[in-house]
């Protein structure tokens, strides 16, 4: 008796929310980019589910695209952030309004 | 009987480090939560007969992208995140966006639940390195390379952006050497 793919997807579905609701509620850089990372996992886990329910390799490929653009999302993010910061002297997103007025 | 029971302690474990990933405030905690729910992802990974992509999450995520995070961290310095004082309303858009992610989540998987059980080829050998590999470099060829540049591009523009945008003034000791020598050359004049 093994869990059912709904299961699989219930899992990366909750995991999805909790990783939106954080990116709403964090106000420092960095703890937006981790939230976002979760979500990445979350889609990453429906991929590899699908990939073993439906016999296909393609769904594991594509998770490994998703990681290879996660390690340069993970770079570029955080030169940004430290750029920022050595502007500002803090990342807090709210501080980031330079453009606004 | 026994893989459900596993698959319910990883799938806890990850929902709970995921829950304390948005809960804690200080961003070491935060960022050490991020790790217990790649690991457990990683397990669950397992389960599904995909060893190389949890092999991978393993390396790339909890390896890499987590070890830049927590450098970057304790590079910064940082305080603790400060209490929300303005954009209120950021609480109200959150806790809607929340629960209508939720309420999809348990839609789709009532959905799933009750669609008709196609015959489910379950084929150990998809997963495997070899099936991967095989398909990486003859089917998906073109994608990969595209992978490799993009991962080029963000290494040239993540050295850009951390540089320190003020030049250091260049001193060549070429330089250093002709001013001595006009000196030797003034002096012997």
């Amino acid at each position: 008796m093994e869990p059912s793919l709904a299961t699989y997807l219930a899992l990366s579905g909750i995991l999805f929310t909790i990783g939106t609701v954080g990116v709403i509620f964090k106000r420092n850089a960095l703890g937006m980019f981790m939230c976002i990372e979760l979500m990445l996992n979350a889609v990453n886990l429906t991929f590899v589910a699908f990939s073993r329910y439906y016999a296909d390799v393609t769904g594991q490929l594509f998770v490994f695209m998703v990681m290879s653009v996660a390690a340069a999302e993970a770079a570029v993010g955080l030169g940004i952030i430290i750029a920022f910061f050595r502007n500002r002297e803090s990342i807090d997103v709210d501080d980031a309004s330079i453009l606004k007025n | 009987m026994i893989s459900t029971a596993i698959f319910f302690l990883f799938a806890g474990l990850a929902i709970a480090s995921a829950i304390s990933l948005v809960y804690h405030k200080n961003p070491l905690y935060s960022a050490i939560s991020l790790v217990g729910v790649l690991i457990s992802l990683a397990c669950i990974y397992v389960m599904l007969a995909a060893p190389f992509i949890a092999a991978v999450q393993i390396l790339i995520y909890a390896g890499a992208i987590m070890v830049l995070v927590v450098f970057v961290i304790m590079l910064l310095n940082l305080d603790e995140d400060k209490p929300l004082n303005r954009l209120r309303y950021l609480y109200v858009v959150g806790g809607v966006l929340g629960i209508i992610l939720l309420a999809q989540t348990f839609f789709i998987y009532y959905a799933v639940m009750r669609a008709p059980k196609q015959a489910v080829n379950v084929d150990e050998t998809v997963g495997r390195t070899l099936s991967i590999g095989t398909a990486m470099f003859t089917e998906y060829l073109l994608p990969v390379e595209i992978v490799g540049i993009l991962l080029l591009m963000a290494i040239v523009g993540s050295v850009i952006l951390a540089r320190r945008f003020q030049q250091p003034k260049l001193e060549l000791v070429v330089d250093n050497e002709m001013e001595k020598r006009n000196e030797n050359d003034k002096a012997m004049i």
